[in-house]
């Protein structure tokens, strides 16, 4: 087994020894030197609970790895520990949000992707009950191997009848979509980013709207759509291809489902352009396929590409190692773009 | 009008005997269903809807009523029955139980029914949304109980136990939990599919309080509900084991090898109706 050196390991090995890379559980994707917020989703959340009195946070013992413990201290008697115990956090869920409370309830993704799934798509999506599930380490967010890599959450969460789900990009989004999903009547499912929080779409004049693409930048040989910190991809990727007068647009799709069909339709229907959809997520069922298909069923047929997670159980290992060997850190969209290109 | 709605002049054990034979036509209709469960849960029913809980017919989401969640959902037919009886489902909608756009699926689901707080049918569901029940009418302030009622089948089922846990942990004296314990499930008896026994000390071990009784004996259940309703304040939940009889009342399907999905032929739906009207109560 490959040994996994902490940071703060580094200098107890010996000074010739190449400092390894770490898979530690790191509570930011951001990278150096970048722009960023704390914990955006727990200030946000107190907040909206300052004017809406039937919002409660709920957890199932990883509050302070959701941001949550933020609105656990600003009220700590809205706020439900409910232990590890994913099924019964989600069963709660949806009983507090029969007695008219609007509960949100936190975890990471794959447990409640995969462990609670029946129970979210029972209590909450079935009786249609006003809960928000949002959850920490969305697709590869995290190093530490597929037990917390949700690499098909959104699959998951598109497949069921009403449920609305949210792929944010960075801190002003989910700053911004915490007050949207609040006063959005049932369910939703949102990626949530934590921690240091990378600060992107502010230079855009971006504003977040429930349901709604928005096109960030434009350009002319190559239309990105993606999702959540892809669009942060996209846009360096965007950048960087300037130089090689390669020029892309990125379309951002923060809701995955309802999609917002007319926008993308309208950008994919502009001839001549390479479209490129990107997402943190396995490249089944998702944005990509989610897209494919709409462009197929409207008879829309322009050169399409998808960038996502391979069909594979993933490494563990340190992210920027992990995203370049998977193909969804900014060089590799790059490369992968220009060869498409030709 | 009144909050409760108790029939004037209607005796517990014509009331649980009504509710038998709501379940019977309606297992009549479709020629199948969970009769055996109905009959054997009647006298619960009975003793809830018409002994311990506070609702309003007329009003199925009246806010101040007590909330009743049947986490075993195939048991549909036997709360239908008890919500024809209590007068919160129509009595000319029996006919319609099981069929297409009829208000009363095979399996209970929130949306259909008047009365029916949640969607079952996937099982080990219910004692997780009455926790979360519990805790907003806490936070309401209301002092409705909830009443959840579930299989001892269910009681494999992990989420059952975190539930259990959790309730007892946020001290919720407001839910009153009845698990029906006929000792059958899907593939057989229930100690060769998974062995639950000690029940009681397994439960009190996890904080509740604890009653077992003859689910079919109408004076012990009623007392078990009147004492699980006085746990009121005292911060622990109440579980009610009822021990029941599959087939009560019908004495040729209560002898009959015992079986989830206990086979009724055509002809034996009159026969049960005619048996069980040899031992109509007055």
């Amino acid at each position: 087994m490959k040994p996994a050196a902490a940071n703060t390991a580094s200098s107890k090995l010996g000074a010739g020894k190449p400092r390894l890379t770490t898979s530690a559980m790191i509570a930011s994707i951001a990278s150096e030197g970048q722009r960023t917020k704390p914990a955006p989703f727990g200030h946000a959340l107190v907040e909206m609970a300052k004017e809406d009195s039937s919002i409660l946070g709920m957890t199932a013992d990883l509050g302070k790895y959701t941001d949550l413990h933020i609105f656990g201290q600003a009220f700590p008697d809205r706020y439900y520990q409910m232990g590890m115990a994913e099924q019964l956090l989600f069963g709660a869920a949806s009983g507090l949000a029969a007695e008219g409370f609007t509960p949100f309830a936190t975890t990471y993704a794959v447990f409640a992707s995969r462990r609670a799934y029946d129970f979210i798509h029972q209590t909450i999506a079935e009786e249609d009950r006003n809960v928000k599930i949002v959850c920490a380490l969305p697709g590869l967010t995290s190093g530490y191997g597929p037990s917390h890599q949700a690499t098909e959450d959104l699959a998951l969460f598109r497949a069921m009848p009403n449920m609305v789900v949210i792929d944010p990009c960075d801190a002003l989004e989910i700053e911004q979509a915490v007050p949207a999903i609040a006063r959005h009547k049932g369910p939703v499912y949102m990626r949530l980013l934590r921690g240091q929080v990378p600060l992107v779409l502010d230079e855009y004049g971006y504003s977040f709207e429930l349901g709604k693409a928005k096109m960030l930048r434009e350009g002319y040989e190559v239309l990105f759509i993606s999702s959540g910190i892809m669009t942060m991809r996209a846009l360096e990727a965007a950048k960087a291809l300037e130089k090689d007068r390669i020029d892309a647009a990125v379309l951002h799709v923060p809701t995955i489902k309802p999609l917002d069909t007319a926008a993308i339709l309208e950008a994919c229907g502009r001839p001549g352009r390479l479209v490129v959809v990107a997402e943190n997520h396995t490249v089944n069922g998702g944005l990509g396929e989610a897209v494919a298909g709409l462009l197929m069923r409207q008879g829309v047929h322009p050169a399409f590409r998808m960038i996502g997670l391979p069909d594979e159980f993933l490494a563990a290992g340190a992210l920027p190692t992990l995203h370049d060997r998977y193909g969804i850190s900014t060089g590799a969209i790059c490369n992968r773009v220009k060869g498409w290109l030709g | 009008m009144s909050s409760v709605s108790i029939g004037h002049n209607v005796s517990l054990e014509r009331r649980a005997w009504n509710i038998r034979r709501h379940a019977v036509l309606m297992g009549e209709v479709q020629g199948q269903g969970y009769i055996a469960q109905a009959l054997d849960i009647a006298d619960v029913l009975a003793t809830a809807y018409f002994h311990a809980m506070r609702y309003r017919p007329d009003d199925p989401e009246w806010e101040g009523r007590d909330r009743f969640l049947l986490s075993n959902g195939h048991y549909a037919i036997a709360l239908y029955a008890a919500l024809i009886e209590a007068g919160i489902v129509p009595d000319e909608e029996l006919e319609s139980y099981g069929s297409d756009e009829s208000r009363l699926p095979m399996s209970g689901m929130a949306s259909y029914t008047p009365g029916m707080e949640m969607s079952g049918g996937s099982l080990g569901l219910g004692l997780s949304i009455a926790v979360g029940r519990c805790l907003g009418l806490k936070r309401k302030g209301s002092d409705s109980r909830v009443y959840t009622l579930f299989s001892d089948g269910e009681l494999d089922e992990g989420s059952v136990w975190e539930a259990i846990m959790s309730a007892a942990h946020h001290k919720l004296d407001n839910l009153i939990a009845i698990v029906d314990v006929n000792k059958q499930q899907a593939d057989g008896p229930s100690t060769s599919v998974m062995a639950f026994e000690p029940l009681i000390d397994k439960l009190e071990a996890f904080g509740w309080f604890v009653q077992r009784v003859d689910g079919n004996d109408l004076g012990k259940v009623q007392a078990a509900f009147d004492a699980a309703k006085a746990q009121y304040g005292r911060g622990k939940p109440s579980m009610i084991i009822a021990d029941t009889l599959m087939g009560k009342g019908v004495p040729f399907l209560e002898a009959r090898e015992k079986n989830h999905f206990i086979r009724v032929e055509a002809h034996e739906w009159q026969l049960a109706l005619a048996a069980l009207d040899e031992g109509r109560p007055s």
